[in-house]
Parts: C-alpha cells; sequence; structure tokens
C-alpha cells in the first residue's frame, strides 16, 4: 500500500520539502481534536498499532499512544525488557512474530541507527521509526518544525540553531533535514568532541562559542546532554558544561533579540539549559509537547491511507 | 602450432614423457596447457604458447608451433585465456577449528580454487586460537585432504591472541606455518610487536599486523565521515589505522623485523608505506579487492555486507590504495574472505560482525575494477595476486618457471558473469557484490599438476 | 477521458436557490432562534456562511456558524486513501439542546452526512439536527434524505456535479461533467 509518505516513515532525510509540508499541514487540524471534550476521532478504527519500544521513552511513547487513541487505533505496547527480546530473540525474529499477528503498523523505538528501516524492509505493516540509535528521530523533527513555524509563520530564511550533543543526537539529524528542507538556515553549537567530524559537510553553520550561536540565532534547539558522555571522556564536567555552553537567562538577555527555546527533552535544568530559561516566557517546550501528538497523528493518519490516486479522486465530488 | 582442438581427456600422440607422480594425488601428472596466453611476471614473460606441466612441476614453456606431446600428456586447450601462475591469498579466515557452520578448510579450499587461488594462508583467529604447533599441523592436515587449494597456516603472534605473550613462533614455524598474525585483533602493545618482529627474524617469517589502533577504534561501525555522521553510527577514523601503520614501521626500523601490514584501506596509510620503503625498511603492504571497489557509500541503507573492519573508505582513499597497487607500494592483493552465518549478518548493522567472503570474486573484482580501465594492466595483477605474495611470505609457486610448482590459474579475463552469492562454493554468501555484473572468470585452476577446479559452460 | 460539462444553475440562479433555500430554513425551523448553521469542508462552508449571511440581513441577529470537517469520520480511509489535508473543524459551542443545520454543497451517497452526524455526536446532543444541500443527485447508499434541497439533477453513476464558488473557485455555479465514455 503506498501513500503520499511512501509505506513507512523511517527519517526525514529522504523526505521531499513537499511530503514534509503534507505531514505538517495535516497536523494543524489535528491539534484541535486534543481541545474536544470527547478527544477522539473514528479514523483509524480497527487498525491495530504496536508500540515495540527496546530503549525505555515514557514521553515519545505517551505521545504516540494518545496519537493512536485519539484516532482509535488499538495499540498494544511492547517493552523489550518484558518481551522475549531479553531472552536473546532477534530482531527479525521479532518482526516476524509481530507480522504474523496482523498487525497495520510498528512504532519503533531502538538503541541501535538503522533498526527502523530494518525491520521496514522485513515486514509488511507500515513502520514509524520513533528513534533509532544516534541515527533519526523523524516525529521529533517534524514536531520541531511545526512549533517553529506556528510561531515564526514559515520556516523561510529562518536561523535555528541545534546546541549540544550533535553527535549522539538522532533529534540533531532530524532537525538539521527538516530545517534545511523547509529552507531554514541551520547552525549547531557544542563542544568540538560531540559534534560530528563531518559536521560542516552536511551543510551546517558551526559555532564553538554559545555567545555566538545566540548572537546569530533566531531559536535554539537545546539537546539533552546525556550524562553517560562525560563518563566517556567527550566532557571534562557537568559544571563546566554548563558554564561553557549552558544555555542561560544571562547570555539570553545579551542577544540582539528573542530567542524561541526548544528542547525535546527531558531536561536536565542546570546543565545544557537554565530553569530560568526553560520555563521563561520564550520557552516553547510545552507546545512542542501539544504539536507531537497532532504531528503522530498526522503520520499516522497519512501511512493509514490507501492509494493517493484514489484519494485524488475523492477529492473531485465532494459526497461520495 | 597446429591447429588441434581438444579438451580434457583428449589423448594426442607425439614423443615420449616419462612418468611421474604429482605431489597432491592422481591428476594430471602430464599436461600441457595448449595456445593460452602465458602472463609471468617472475620471468617477463607475456606471450601465447603451450606449457607443459609433468610430474607436478612446470617442465616447459614452449612458443614454437607445432611442438608435439607425448600420447600420455593431457591437453588442454586455453585459447584466448590466460596461463598465469596460480594465483595466493596470504589473507583468509577459514573459520575451523570452532565455526565449522560458516566455514571449513575444505570449504574454504574449495572456494578458493574456484576464485582461482592455488594456495590460501590460513588466519589464525580460530576457536580454539592456532597458537601452538599442534593446531598448526591441524590446519595443515585439514588442508591437505581437502584436495583443493593449498593451505598455509599462520600462527598467532600472542598466546590466544590476547596481545600478552608470545605463542612459539619456532614450533609453529616447524609444524608448517608461514607466517605469525593476531589478525582479527590488533596488537595493541607496541612492546609485544618489537618483541614479535625481532624473534620472528630468527625464522625469517613475516609478522602480519592488523593496524588498528584500538582506543580510537573502539566501537566504530565503518568509516568516520559525512556517511557515518548522516547514519548515525560510530565511525573509525583513518587515523586508527594510520597510528598503527607507523608505528609497525618504525618498529620494524628498530628491529630489522619484516612487518607486512594486513588490509591497507586509507591514504594516509600509503602515504606512510611509502615513506618506509623509500628507507629501506622492511615493510610490505596488501590491499583487499573490497577497498579497491567499493566506498563507504556501500554502507547506506545499513547494509551489513558492506560491514568489514577495516572500513570501507572514501572515494580518495580508494584511489590512492588503487594507485598504490599500480605503483607497488602495495605489494600485493589479499581477500580478507571471513565467512559469516546468514543469521549473524541479519540484523541491526551495529550487532552485526564485520568481514565478507572474498574468494570467489576476487580476481572479477581487481580485473574490473583496475584493469579494466587501465589502471593496472594484467600482468601487474598476475603480480599482485600471485608472484608477490609468493615471495613475500617466501611460499613456493608464483612462478612458471621450469621446477617449479605446478600451480597454474587459467582464466578468461574479458568473460562478464553475474554475482550469485547463492552459488559460492564457500559456505558464506556475505557478500557485497550480489547482483553486480563483473567481468574476468576462472576457468581452470591446477594444484601440483592436479585440475582441482574447472569452470562448467 | 473527454467530459462535456453542462450548466445546471449559473450564478444568479445559484444566488435565487440560496434565497430560497433561506426561506426554507425560516419556515423549517419557524424562525432562527438557538439555531446553528454547520457548513461540511470544503464548499458546504461558503454556501452555509452565504446562507446566515441572508438570515443575518433578514432576521437582523447574527446567526452563528460553524465548520464540520468529517475527513477521519469516513468510513472509507482504507479504500479511496487519506485526504491529504484535513480540514478544520470549527464547533465553539456547547452543542446540547441546540438546533443544527448541516449545509452541505452536493448530496450523493449519503456517507458525507452520516459521518457528519457520527461527528456531530461526538461534540453534544443537539435537539434538532436537519439538513440543507444545494443540489441532490440521488445515487443514495444509506437512509439519509435532505430536509430541504435547492436543485435535484438526476444524471448518472459516472457523471460529476461540481459546485464552484467564489470564495474558492473564482466564480459561482453548479456544472455537470457527463463521461462520455460511461456507456
Amino acid at each position: 500500500m503506498t501513500t503520499p509518505l511512501g509505506k513507512d516513515l523511517l527519517a526525514l532525510e529522504p523526505l521531499t520539502p513537499e511530503q514534509i509540508r503534507l505531514i505538517l499541514d495535516t497536523a494543524e487540524p489535528f491539534k484541535e481534536i486534543s481541545e474536544r471534550a470527547i478527544k477522539k476521532v473514528p479514523a483509524l478504527r480497527g487498525s491495530t498499532i504496536v508500540n515495540l519500544f527496546f530503549e525505555a521513552s515514557t514521553r515519545t511513547r505517551v505521545s504516540f499512544e494518545f496519537a493512536e487513541k485519539r484516532l482509535s487505533a488499538d495499540t498494544v505496547n511492547v517493552a523489550a525488557s518484558g518481551s522475549s527480546v531479553s531472552k536473546g530473540e532477534t530482531l527479525v525474529d521479532t518482526a516476524r512474530n509481530l507480522e504474523a499477528m496482523r498487525i497495520d503498523m510498528v512504532v519503533i523505538r531502538h538503541s541501535a541507527s538503522g533498526a527502523a528501516q530494518f525491520l521496514a524492509e522485513r515486514i509488511e505493516s507500515n513502520v514509524i521509526n520513533a528513534g533509532d540509535g544516534t541515527h533519526e528521530h523523524p516525529t521529533q523533527g517534524l514536531l520541531d518544525l511545526l512549533t517553529l513555524r506556528d510561531r515564526f509563520g514559515t520556516l523561510e530564511g529562518r536561523r535555528i540553531c541545534i546546541c549540544g550533543d550533535v553527535l549522539h543526537s538522532r533529534v540533531a539529524r532530524s532537525n538539521i533535514w527538516g530545517l534545511k528542507k523547509m529552507g531554514a538556515v541551520v547552525g549547531v553549537c557544542g563542544p568540538r568532541s560531540l559534534l560530528p567530524n563531518a559536521i560542516a559537510e552536511l551543510g551546517v553553520e558551526v559555532f564553538d562559542r554559545i555567545e555566538a550561536a545566540i548572537e546569530w540565532a533566531e531559536a535554539l534547539n537545546v539537546l539533552r546532554l546525556q550524562l553517560e558522555r562525560m563518563q566517556a571522556g567527550y566532557i571534562p564536567s557537568l559544571r563546566e558544561y554548563n558554564r561553557v555552553f549552558g544555555v542561560t537567562r544571562e547570555r539570553l538577555e545579551r542577544a540582539p533579540r528573542d530567542l524561541l527555546i526548544l528542547h525535546p527533552g527531558p531536561m536536565n535544568r542546570g546543565v545544557e539549559i537554565d530553569s530560568d530559561v526553560a520555563d521563561g516566557p520564550h520557552s516553547v517546550i510545552l507546545e512542542q509537547v501539544t504539536n507531537g501528538v497532532a504531528v503522530r497523528m498526522a503520520v499516522l493518519y497519512l501511512l493509514a491511507g490507501g492509494a493517493p490516486e484514489l484519494a485524488d479522486a475523492a477529492k473531485g465530488g465532494s459526497d461520495r | 602450432m597446429s591447429h588441434r582442438e581438444s579438451g580434457i581427456g583428449n589423448r594426442e600422440s607425439g614423443g615420449n614423457r616419462e612418468q611421474g607422480t604429482g605431489n597432491r594425488g592422481s591428476g594430471v601428472r602430464h599436461g600441457v596447457l595448449r595456445g593460452g596466453r602465458v602472463l609471468d611476471p617472475s620471468q617477463q614473460i607475456d606471450s601465447k604458447g603451450d606449457l607443459i606441466l609433468a610430474d607436478g612441476k612446470v617442465e616447459s614453456f614452449e612458443t614454437a608451433a607445432g611442438a608435439s606431446y607425448g600420447d600420455d600428456y593431457e591437453v588442454i586447450d586455453c585459447s584466448g585465456l590466460v596461463v598465469a601462475p596460480g594465483f595466493i591469498d596470504v589473507h583468509c579466515h577459514l573459520r575451523e577449528p570452532g565455526r565449522e557452520d560458516v566455514e571449513t578448510i575444505a570449504t574454504g579450499a574449495r572456494a578458493a580454487a574456484v576464485g582461482g587461488f592455488t594456495a590460501v594462508c590460513a588466519m589464525p583467529n580460530t576457536q580454539p586460537v592456532t597458537d601452538n604447533q599442534a593446531a598448526v599441523g591441524f590446519v595443515l592436515r585439514q588442508g591437505q585432504a581437502a584436495n583443493a587449494a593449498r593451505v598455509h597456516p599462520i600462527g598467532a603472534i600472542s598466546l590466544g591472541q590476547e596481545g600478552k605473550s608470545l605463542a612459539e613462533f619456532g614450533e609453529m614455524v616447524g609444524a608448517g606455518a608461514v607466517a605469525v598474525s593476531d589478525d582479527g585483533r590488533p596488537v595493541a602493545s607496541a612492546h609485544l610487536m618489537r618483541t614479535a618482529l625481532e624473534y620472528a627474524r630468527t625464522f625469517g617469517i613475516p609478522v602480519a599486523d592488523h593496524c588498528e589502533e584500538p582506543t580510537l577504534a573502539a566501537g566504530g561501525a565503518m568509516n568516520e565521515g559525512i556517511v557515518s555522521a548522516r547514519l548515525g553510527l560510530k565511525g573509525i577514523p583513518s587515523e586508527a589505522e594510520e597510528i598503527m601503520v607507523i608505528r609497525d614501521i618504525l618498529l620494524a626500523r628498530r628491529t630489522g623485523g619484516h612487518v607486512h601490514l594486513c588490509h591497507m584501506s586509507t591514504k594516509g596509510s600509503i602515504e606512510l608505506i611509502r615513506w618506509g620503503k623509500e628507507r629501506g625498511i622492511r615493510v610490505t603492504a596488501e590491499a583487499c579487492p573490497h577497498h579497491l571497489s567499493l566506498t563507504e557509500d556501500a554502507v547506506d541503507g545499513y547494509n551489513t555486507n558492506a560491514k568489514m573492519n577495516p572500513p570501507l573508505r572514501t572515494a580518495e582513499d580508494v584511489e590512492a590504495v588503487r594507485d598504490a597497487v599500480r605503483d607497488g607500494t602495495i605489494d600485493l592483493v589479499a581477500t580478507d574472505h571471513a565467512p559469516h552465518h546468514y543469521d549473524e549478518k541479519e540484523r541491526e548493522f551495529a550487532d552485526a560482525p564485520n568481514g565478507i567472503v572474498g574468494l570467489e570474486t576476487a580476481l572479477a573484482v581487481v580485473n574490473t575494477w583496475l584493469v579494466k580501465p587501465g589502471i593496472i594492466d594484467l600482468t601487474t595483477l598476475v603480480d599482485r595476486m600471485s608472484v608477490s605474495p609468493a615471495t613475500t611470505f617466501n611460499l613456493p609457486g608464483g612462478s612458471l618457471r621450469r621446477g617449479s610448482v605446478a600451480d597454474v590459474t587459467v582464466f578468461d579475463a574479458t568473460r562478464e558473469w553475474t554475482v550469485d552469492p547463492a552459488k559460492f562454493v564457500s559456505k558464506g554468501r556475505n557478500s557485497p557484490y550480489g547482483g553486480y555484473s563483473l567481468y574476468g572468470r576462472v576457468m581452470c585452476t591446477i594444484v601440483g599438476g592436479k585440475i582441482v577446479h574447472r569452470a562448467t559452460g | 477521458m473527454a467530459a462535456k460539462p453542462t450548466t445546471v444553475l449559473d450564478s444568479r440562479a445559484l444566488a435565487r436557490t440560496l434565497r430560497r433555500i433561506a426561506d426554507e430554513i425560516v419556515e423549517l425551523f419557524d424562525g432562527v432562534d438557538n439555531l446553528i448553521f454547520v457548513g461540511i469542508q470544503r464548499r458546504g462552508v461558503q454556501l452555509s456562511d452565504r446562507l446566515a449571511d441572508i438570515l443575518d440581513d433578514r432576521e437582523q441577529v447574527k446567526v452563528p456558524r460553524g465548520s464540520l470537517d468529517i475527513t477521519l469520520y469516513r468510513d472509507d480511509l482504507q479504500t479511496v486513501g487519506p485526504r491529504p489535508v484535513v480540514g478544520p473543524t470549527k464547533l465553539p459551542w456547547d452543542l446540547n439542546g441546540k438546533r443544527v443545520l448541516i449545509v452541505d454543497d452536493v448530496l450523493h451517497t449519503g456517507r458525507t452526512v452520516r459521518a457528519a452526524l457520527d461527528e456531530l455526536a461526538d461534540f453534544g446532543r443537539p435537539s434538532r439536527i436537519a439538513l440543507a444541500v444545494l443540489v441532490d443527485r440521488g445515487g443514495r447508499e444509506l437512509p439519509i434524505h435532505a430536509d430541504i434541497v435547492g436543485k435535484r439533477v438526476d444524471v448518472a453513476p459516472t457523471d460529476r456535479v461540481d459546485v464552484l464558488v467564489s470564495e474558492i473557485d473564482g466564480s459561482d455555479s453548479v456544472v455537470l461533467v457527463r463521461r462520455e465514455d460511461a456507456a
């Protein structure tokens, strides 16, 4: 079954700007559904969706689950710890077993880059990548795009800087591709030990100092600093990280303009971002969470559909 | 020479020749490879003629037309084909003992024969590790029993390949080991490497090193660069290889030992080897067909059959390594044949094992990517795949000189074929070349005068 | 496939029809008290707004107007695929006890109206729901009928009836597109 997005949503890198725009445009009316008294429409009634989480992630799983339930899909959550995966079953066997249960979609979160594509190539069901290793987290990228577009009206020419551990961040990769496709100018800022060596080849501006990034940018997407990076020797200490790279009110006050502040969560307050910034007037962090449900509804809805040529025909007459 | 059409089994009349015994069982005791383009860089021969084999040895090479042979001579028509000293692969993993489900010495030796290899060197990273004379003897015996390509064992540098204490080089060489290596693992300790180079001098064997600085390469799954940044895979920087390359070259200078650098993959390594060779340091180096043909782009889509160590590098690196094969900075081509079970490669990229099978595609890959575009000529190909491996590792073969072992490879350099891993004789199917159309097909492989492989069709 | 459009209503006839529908609405509901107009996306919304404008003038009130996108309530997502973009649903009132007039452009199978009724039910329990359509082209697949019809046309199942409104299409008209090769 092909849809305007293809069978799966694995990454933003291969999408066209039109496909991204379609998802964002589709997400807009879905926001309203979450405001209704009965927050539920029957669009995916009868669809079975498995949320296959090999990594713990309460916030992404809950967001997907709300999106699925608000579209009336039947959902099952499979957490790796409670499944046969912990008994050594391979991903390919897990996939085949799910397939044999005749499910319609799989939402997968996995610690290995490429795991979502691996699954998608082996099962008929639609696969949505909810984060694969340090590769991509496309729905997070989309919700960031939606949040920024809502505030800016358009992303064309807007300067967005992604701050922090770009090297290990799937959010960063999805943001870079998505923003660039929508015409934004993308910067990255972080210690060089946490930026990919080939970062400039991705077509982004690189800032060594957070002060310079703040002076340049119109919005900052502040990445979570995984605490294990310090143990692995990428940075000397969290204290120094905050001193050198932390997004603080003092630094923002010196900026020539007000900056929108995004963060994919969960935050390490006092490390990559200070509380008075996270809770401040320019933070759109909670809008991101709200938009996350709408974007995921849009993706589920678009992937659930039938052939696009029939959809075009359906547009001809209003009542069919 | 008159036109006589015949194939294997046809007898032709002529003068009498003395009967002898081939060194590897019954086969073509007396044979003529007739009318081929005989290419032997060890004697600067490149001319059409008849190669006469007797008693497991090369008897003579006749360019004169009309030569005739005894009726006990088996005649193989080689017109339109290249007749070369048999290819020698100094670097392959035959998995026995330990992983006979993946490859055995017998299946590996037969796969080698299909690929035109008359001899292969088996790396010692088996389970258990080939680190003593008994284990070396086992590999040798299994190789002889296979009745295919010759199998030369390589012993481990350190006991258990643990990088701590030296294995018994003397006893292993006595049992048939032709070199030592901890391949699959780097020799992390510079002191151990120094000692190995010094100690190996006693026995005149090379120390083959897998160059990889372990702390830089830790957790890496592919080349570090733009593709690894895009795919979110941990990269292995070129420097992980190059740091060990220069360390080994400097230690070879200090010790006077012979260091052989395995599977060189980066432009920087080539420059360092060139530096060493210019100074007369005893360094030799090999390159693998995949590092001469594919780039890191092959990994796109998380293709586990493009995962190997050292990883596929950039186009610039590939160009430098090709160039080094041409000018001799790279002495020889070796396959690093590394079969894995289907299930092991059918998984998340980061968790999949490194390595690909290479014995059955090596000639075609080198021919397609280096000879066809004119980077090297066929003479150089034969040198890098036969003559040079024999001299570098002091192995029999690598020459069609009178009295040499009758190890011969006959191939069609122009024949196009499509790689189908399902048809490999090797148990491994993990090839990145599946579906590729390649040029160059081995038609006949002769070991010690005996035909061990003949192409069908 | 050659298609030959014929005009069923031109812009003047369409305006006239809307005025007549407005009359019938007042008659049906005995005024406009407690009445909410709900247009179905897309062209039902524009028609609903025009009707409400007419009544605003005539009755000197402000008739509340909303819109409904029934895409997510369709029962044929799996067969016809999603409409690429879902339009907004605006029903910013409590519908309990209210009277609702659904306005759509063309009534055909009745499935859109069925979906609209389902969706309205999720917003509350109106005391009365009525349906006004500009064109009834027949071909019902569900037991649904319109309370007020602007124009009835008898067409083959393969024909298309298009309602054009100036807000979206640049001009007002109703056209019939016959498929000549349909036979």
